[in-house]
């Protein structure tokens, strides 16, 4: 059980920084998911955590304690990595016990703290085998199970999903979400993939180039993503982002009449971004977006609709099959509830909604 | 990958033959020269299967030695050559080992420098630098010993650069989970690292054990006494004996003799070999 608190946190590598100035707070119990591109200083964000990493600048608390020169082994966490780390000489059980033995526990409590947490994860049968003879997903199970036998206050993540085949990441993703809380312990989960993300995620941290671009639960970061990097890099396909032109109390798109921006809202600069989920654009025979097709994908219970206007590029997803064939024109409306607004130099949301 | 075709396997086997046949003969004809009495071999013919005297050849070099070559016995030459041979492999172990250890997994001011010093200094054979560490030997007292014989043979630059190159290959993952599970270095090191590391150890184990049998001209220098002469010294004096002809018998005894503990070690280490080719997951 625990509370995590980043105040401040920066990384820096020589002359490059890293991390540039985090806070974060981590409830007891809560799952956190770290989502961002590759290179977005998310492992390091998870690293500086774990003690692996030494911390530039700023500090972190785990419930309360200033851990910043801590060692790991007495920060009350434990790890899984990527490609599982376990010790290729050790047995199953052995790996387990490690970090046990190390503390100092007697031979039964160990026996018995490694029968109950195999038990839990279902790999009491493996106990006995080296991790070479492991299949990807059960060397996945013994990672976990070396880490929740330490009864760590908080648990940490670096991609864990990432080496597995696409079915058996879905599979060890609920199961991930079932043990956590089951355990409740607190999580911090890493990941550049916003499927985990979404699903995962009490709530979400989105990192990119080392700047925290948002932090809420999944659905306030999909329903309202506070800058473009958000928009465009949760939700499948993306949010549509146009640059618009403002003129009096109209926005144009390609010298095309969108939308009117109602009295009570002011955008000051002569141009915007206009960010709408291909869901929320709705066809509409009398609608002001005329769209030419590009490109058309039948997934079946719905369909995706790539278009261009002049130099825009738009995506549709619009609910059952559709007749189109590409080159086809389509009326849609945007319904000025689901559109956000964001600024074109600094990417930021620009506040006050329509309605 | 090979291809199963009945010709191309006589043909590789054939080379195979010649290859063994080629090694194996000489070792062949010395075994038979061991059991020969001497005036057999001394004759215009070489015979080519084994005589009658194995026994007593065999046995006279393990008690009396050879008398024109000071009588010194094999048996105790080649203790000598034993103990070296063994404390020279398990001492290069032990000592790069851990100054591999040192350089790969410790952040210390000149880290690169001293590994590159490491790797001059050393990367000049014993006979280069042999004046030098005589003279250093000899001012230390340890002339006829068998510190004078090991120490200066005993830290490799070899070994510690091949066990750096497999540390790097450990993946950095399992030394922070063993942070984690809060081992310190040197338990990392027992722990996961030495384990790991076992068939590279077996490896420059075989190397550096026949290195060390093998010594001739620094055993030579630093030994008058003969009571720590070693087996590959011992070979050459037998066959430089003044103005008699040597004892072919007894010289060739002492050579298959001197043979057997380096093929016994690279069989016995043989196995770890093909497991650690197996086993190639770290």
């Amino acid at each position: 059980m625990a509370e995590l608190k980043l105040e401040k946190v920066r990384k820096n590598y020589g002359q490059v920084t890293a991390i540039h100035q985090i806070d974060l707070q981590v409830k007891n119990g809560e799952f956190l998911v770290i989502v961002g591109p590759s290179g977005c200083g998310k492992s390091t964000l998870l690293r500086m955590v774990a003690g692996l990493e030494a911390i530039s600048d700023g500090d972190i608390y785990i419930n309360e304690k200033h851990v910043n020169e801590v060692e790991p082994k007495d920060r009350q966490i434990a790890m899984v990595f990527q490609n599982y780390a376990l010790y290729p000489h050790m047995s199953v059980f052995n790996n387990m016990a490690y970090g046990l033995k190390i503390a100092g526990l007697n031979r039964s409590d160990i026996q018995k703290r490694v029968h109950e947490v195999s038990e839990i994860l279902e790999i009491k049968s493996l106990l006995d085998r080296k991790p070479r003879q492991l299949s990807g997903g059960q060397r996945q199970r013994v990672a976990m199970g070396r880490a929740i036998v330490r009864n760590p206050a908080l648990f940490l993540f670096d991609e864990p999903l990432s080496n597995l085949d696409a079915k058996l990441r879905v599979q060890m993703r609920i199961e991930i979400k079932q043990l956590q809380r089951r355990l409740g312990i607190t999580t911090l989960y890493v990941t550049h993939d916003q499927v985990e993300a979404m699903t995962l995620a009490d709530r979400l941290l989105v990192m990119n180039a080392g700047i925290a671009e948002q932090i809420g639960t999944p659905l306030e970061i999909y329903e309202h993503p506070q800058t473009t990097f958000v928009a465009g890099f949760i939700g499948s396909p993306p949010m549509n982002l146009l640059q618009c032109v403002v003129n009096g109390h109209q926005i144009f798109l390609e010298k095309q009449a969108l939308l009117g921006i109602p009295p009570s809202r002011n955008i000051e600069k002569p141009s915007v971004v206009l960010g709408i989920r291909p869901e929320h654009l709705v066809l509409d025979p009398q609608g002001p977006l005329n769209l030419t097709i590009d490109l058309v994908e039948t997934l079946g219970a719905d369909t995706l609709v790539y278009a261009h206007l002049g130099r825009q590029r738009i995506v549709a997803r619009l609910p059952d099959h559709h007749k189109v064939s590409l080159g086809d024109q389509m009326r849609f409306t945007i319904p000025p509830e689901r559109a956000n607004f964001f600024d074109v130099d600094s990417g930021k949301k620009i506040a006050a909604k329509f309605s | 990958m090979v291809e199963n075709r009945p010709i191309s396997r006589y043909i590789a086997h054939g080379i195979l033959i010649i290859g063994v046949v080629i090694t194996f003969l000489p070792i062949w004809l010395a075994f038979v020269a061991s059991t020969h009495p001497v005036d057999r071999l001394l004759n215009d013919q070489m015979p080519f299967w084994p005589g009658d005297q194995l026994l007593e050849n065999y046995g006279t070099v393990l008690s009396e030695g050879m008398k024109k070559a000071g009588g010194v016995p094999v048996g105790t030459m080649m203790l000598n050559s034993l103990i070296m041979a063994l404390a020279i492999a398990i001492g290069k172990i032990f000592i790069s080992f851990l100054s591999a250890f040192a350089i790969v997994y410790f952040r210390f001011p000149f880290r690169r420098t001293i590994f590159w010093m490491i790797f001059i200094t050393l990367m000049l054979p014993v006979e280069v630098r042999i004046l030098p560490t005589f003279e250093i030997v000899a001012n230390l007292g340890m002339l006829n010993s068998y510190g004078g014989l090991i120490i200066p043979l005993i830290a490799s630059a070899t070994a510690t650069f091949l066990f750096r190159q497999f540390f790097l290959t450990v993946p950095d993952e399992l030394l922070e989970a063993a942070r984690i599970d809060g081992a310190g270095p040197m338990r990392f090191l027992k722990d996961i690292l030495l384990p790991l590391s076992r068939t590279s150890i077996a490896a420059l184990f075989v190397i550096q054990f026949i290195y060390g049998w093998n010594q001739f001209l620094w055993p030579l220098l630093v030994t008058t006494d003969q009571s720590l002469y070693t087996i590959v010294m011992g070979i050459r004096s037998m066959i430089t004996v003044g103005d008699s002809e040597p004892t072919w018998h007894l010289i060739m005894a002492t050579v298959i003799l001197a043979m057997l503990p380096p093929v016994l070690v690279v069989m016995l280490m043989q196995r770890q070999f093909v497991k650690g080719l197996v086993e190639t997951e770290k």
